[in-house]
C-alpha cells in the first residue's frame, strides 16, 4: 500500500515556546484506519491541526497524496474531511443548511442526493430542518461528521469521535466508519479509548510528549496481547528451578516463593497441565496461583511511562 | 479561484442577515427616522439653510453615511468574530479557500448589507424631506466604496478582537465620535478656523463631504480629495488584511 499522508520531521513550537511536536515522522497508508493514541496534551490534536491547515508548522514537511500542505494547499485540503474534538456548530442554522454550506466551502457543486445519503447514513435525515441548537450532543457530533463527509473526502480525520457518546451511538459510528473504509476512504482517528483502537484500527500509533513512540500493526500488538502469565505461589521456598522443569522457561522470584510461566492462550496447548504434573513430580507444592494478561492498555501505559 | 466557496460564505452571511432582519435592517431605519424627527423637524426648523438647502435635506447624506459606517463595521466584525468565538472557524481554515476568497465572501456580504441599508435609509429620508441627487453615479460610487472600506475595517476589528468588549470598543470609542465630528450634522465651515483645521485630520470628513457633494454639490473639501482619501483608506485596510492572513495573526497559532 502506498502512503496517502506523509509527515517528515515535523516540529511545532508555539509562540509561548512550548514544543508541542518534536520531529514527527509518520506515513498513513491509503485506505487504512489508523488510530493515534496518546495521553492528554501529547500532541494528537496539534498534529491533526497542522495536517488540516488550522495551525502552522514550525519545521518539517507534510504532503497529502503528494501535495504539499502549504504550497499546494487547495489540492491537499480538498481531499480531507475533519471532525474536530470540540462540538463547534452554527447554533441557528438548520442541519441541511450547515451541511450544504460545507460542501460549497470545499468547492464542490451542489449535490442534494449526496447530502441526503450522508444524513440518512448518520440517522439525521428526520432532523434535516431542525436548528442545530435543538439537537442533543450526540446528534451534534453526527452533524459535524456529516459536514466533514459532505464534500466526499478521501481522507477523514476523527479527533476523539466518540468522546461523550453513549455506547449504542459509539457502535453506530463504528459501523459508519467501517462503511467509509470499505468505500475507499482513509481514516485517522485519535482516541482515549484503547478498546476503540482495538476494535477499529488496522494500525496503531502512540504519541507522547510530542513524539511518536510506537507504530505497529494491530495484529502485531494483538500478538503481544495474546500472551498470558501464570504465577504459582509455592508452599515452601526453593533455591533453584529443578532441571526437570528447564523446558518451561520458568522464572523464580528473588524470595524463592513464586515461579512465573509465560504462555500463549491461542496456542494449541498451553502446557499448563503438564507443568502442573511435572511440578508435582518434582515435589513442589503450590499454595495459590493467578493468571494475568498484558492488555493494550498495559503496553500503552508502560510505553508512555518509559518515554 | 474557488467561486463556490465565495458563494457559500456570501450566502451564509446573507442568510444570517435575513434571519436577524429586525436587528439588521429595522433598528437602523428606526433610529435614523428618530434623527430626522429630532434634527430635521424639531431643531432643523429653527436652523437657517446650509449652502442653499434646508437643514433637513442637508443632513441626509451624513445620516446615511453614519449608518453605513457603523453597520459595515458591525456586520463585518461580527461576521468573522462569531466563528472565532464559537469555534466554527476551524472549517474555514481547513477548507481549500484562499484568504482573498474568505475576505471576498465576508466583506462582500457585509458591504452588500450596508449598501441595502443605506438605500433603505435614503428612501426613508425621502418620506421626511425633499431629496435631490445631482450625481447619482457618484453617490453610488461613494456608497459602495465606503461600505467596502469599512466592512474591511470591521473584518480587521473582528479578527483582532478577543472578546465582545473589544468588538464594541473601536466602533463606540473611535468611529462614532469621528462620524459625529465628521460633519454628519453640520458643515465644517460652520466651525471656528482652529477646529476646522483639526477636523481635516478626521478621515470621515472626506467621506461625508464627497457623499454630500454627490447630492447637493456642497462640499467641505474638493470631491477629488474626498475620492482620493476614500481610496487611500481602502488601500490601508487591504494591506492590513493581507498582513493578517500572511502571518496568521489571531487566526492560526
Amino acid at each position: 500500500m502506498t502512503s496517502i499522508i506523509s509527515v517528515a520531521n515535523l516540529s511545532k513550537t508555539y509562540g509561548s515556546g512550548f514544543k508541542a511536536l518534536n520531529g514527527i515522522n509518520l506515513e498513513i497508508k491509503r485506505g487504512e484506519i489508523f488510530a493515534l493514541l496518546g495521553p492528554n496534551g501529547a500532541g494528537k490534536t496539534t498534529l491533526i491541526s497542522i495536517i488540516c491547515g488550522i495551525a502552522n508548522l514550525s519545521e518539517g514537511r507534510v504532503t497529502v497524496d503528494g501535495h504539499d500542505i502549504n504550497r499546494d494547499y487547495r489540492a491537499a485540503r480538498a481531499m480531507i474531511g475533519l471532525v474536530p474534538q470540540e462540538l463547534h456548530t452554527d447554533a441557528f442554522e438548520s442541519v441541511w443548511a450547515t451541511v450544504s454550506f460545507s460542501r460549497g466551502l470545499f468547492g464542490k457543486p451542489k449535490n442534494p442526493a449526496h447530502i441526503e445519503k450522508v444524513l440518512k447514513d448518520l440517522s439525521l435525515w428526520d432532523k434535516k430542518d431542525s436548528k442545530i441548537v435543538t439537537l442533543s450532543g450526540g446528534m451534534k457530533r453526527r452533524v459535524m461528521i456529516a459536514k466533514a463527509l459532505s464534500h466526499e473526502p478521501q481522507i477523514l480525520f476523527l479527533d476523539e469521535p466518540t468522546a461523550g457518546v453513549d455506547v449504542e451511538l459509539r457502535k453506530g459510528m463504528w459501523e459508519v466508519v467501517r462503511a467509509l473504509q470499505a468505500s475507499g476512504v482513509t481514516i485517522i482517528l485519535t482516541t482515549h479509548y484503547i478498546e476503540e483502537a482495538e476494535e477499529m484500527a488496522d494500525r496503531i500509533g502512540v504519541i507522547n510528549k510530542g513524539e511518536i513512540i510506537l507504530i505497529e500493526d494491530k495484529a502485531g500488538l494483538m500478538q503481544k496481547l495474546g500472551k498470558k502469565e501464570l504465577k504459582l505461589h509455592l508452599q515452601s521456598k526453593i533455591d533453584a528451578i529443578p532441571d526437570s522443569l528447564a523446558a518451561y522457561n520458568l522464572e523464580l522470584s528473588d524470595d524463592g516463593r513464586t515461579v512465573t510461566y509465560d504462555y500463549d492462550t491461542r496456542g494449541e496447548r498451553t502446557g499448563i497441565t503438564s507443568l502442573l504434573s511435572d511440578l508435582r513430580a518434582a515435589g513442589i507444592r503450590i499454595s495459590d496461583l493467578d493468571t494475568s494478561q498484558s492488555s493494550l492498555e498495559d503496553i500503552f501505559v508502560s510505553l508512555v511511562r518509559a518515554s | 479561484m474557488n467561486f463556490r466557496a465565495v458563494r457559500a460564505i456570501y450566502l451564509f452571511e446573507m442568510a444570517r442577515t435575513w434571519r436577524t432582519l429586525l436587528q439588521s435592517i429595522v433598528s437602523p431605519v428606526v433610529s435614523t427616522s428618530l434623527y430626522f424627527v429630532v434634527f430635521g423637524a424639531a431643531i432643523g426648523s429653527r436652523i437657517a439653510e446650509v449652502g442653499g438647502v434646508s437643514y433637513g435635506t442637508f443632513i441626509v447624506p451624513g445620516l446615511v453615511m453614519l449608518s453605513v459606517l457603523t453597520q459595515s463595521i458591525a456586520n463585518a466584525s461580527f461576521g468573522i468574530y462569531f466563528p472565532k468565538f464559537v469555534g466554527t472557524i476551524y472549517e474555514l481554515l481547513s477548507a481549500p479557500v484562499s484568504y482573498f476568497e474568505i475576505v471576498l465572501g465576508y466583506v462582500g456580504a457585509a458591504a452588500t448589507k450596508s449598501i441595502i441599508l443605506g438605500l433603505i435609509i435614503l428612501a426613508t429620508a425621502a418620506l421626511f424631506v425633499p431629496l435631490h441627487i445631482m450625481h447619482p453615479w457618484w453617490m453610488l460610487t461613494f456608497l459602495v466604496l465606503t461600505a467596502v472600506t469599512f466592512s474591511l475595517f470591521g473584518f480587521i476589528i473582528g479578527i483582532w478582537a478577543d472578546g465582545f468588549e473589544k468588538l464594541q470598543m473601536i466602533p463606540m470609542l473611535i468611529v462614532t465620535p469621528l462620524t459625529f465630528l465628521g460633519g454628519s450634522f453640520y458643515s465644517i465651515d460652520m466651525l471656528p478656523p482652529s477646529w476646522r483645521t483639526v477636523s481635516l485630520f478626521n478621515p470621515v470628513v472626506y467621506l461625508i463631504s464627497g457623499f454630500r457633494w454627490s447630492f447637493h454639490e456642497i462640499a467641505d473639501v474638493s470631491v477629488g480629495l474626498s475620492f482620493g482619501m476614500t481610496l487611500g483608506f481602502l488601500a490601508v485596510c487591504m494591506v492590513a488584511v493581507w498582513w493578517i492572513f500572511k502571518t496568521g495573526y489571531r487566526l492560526k497559532n
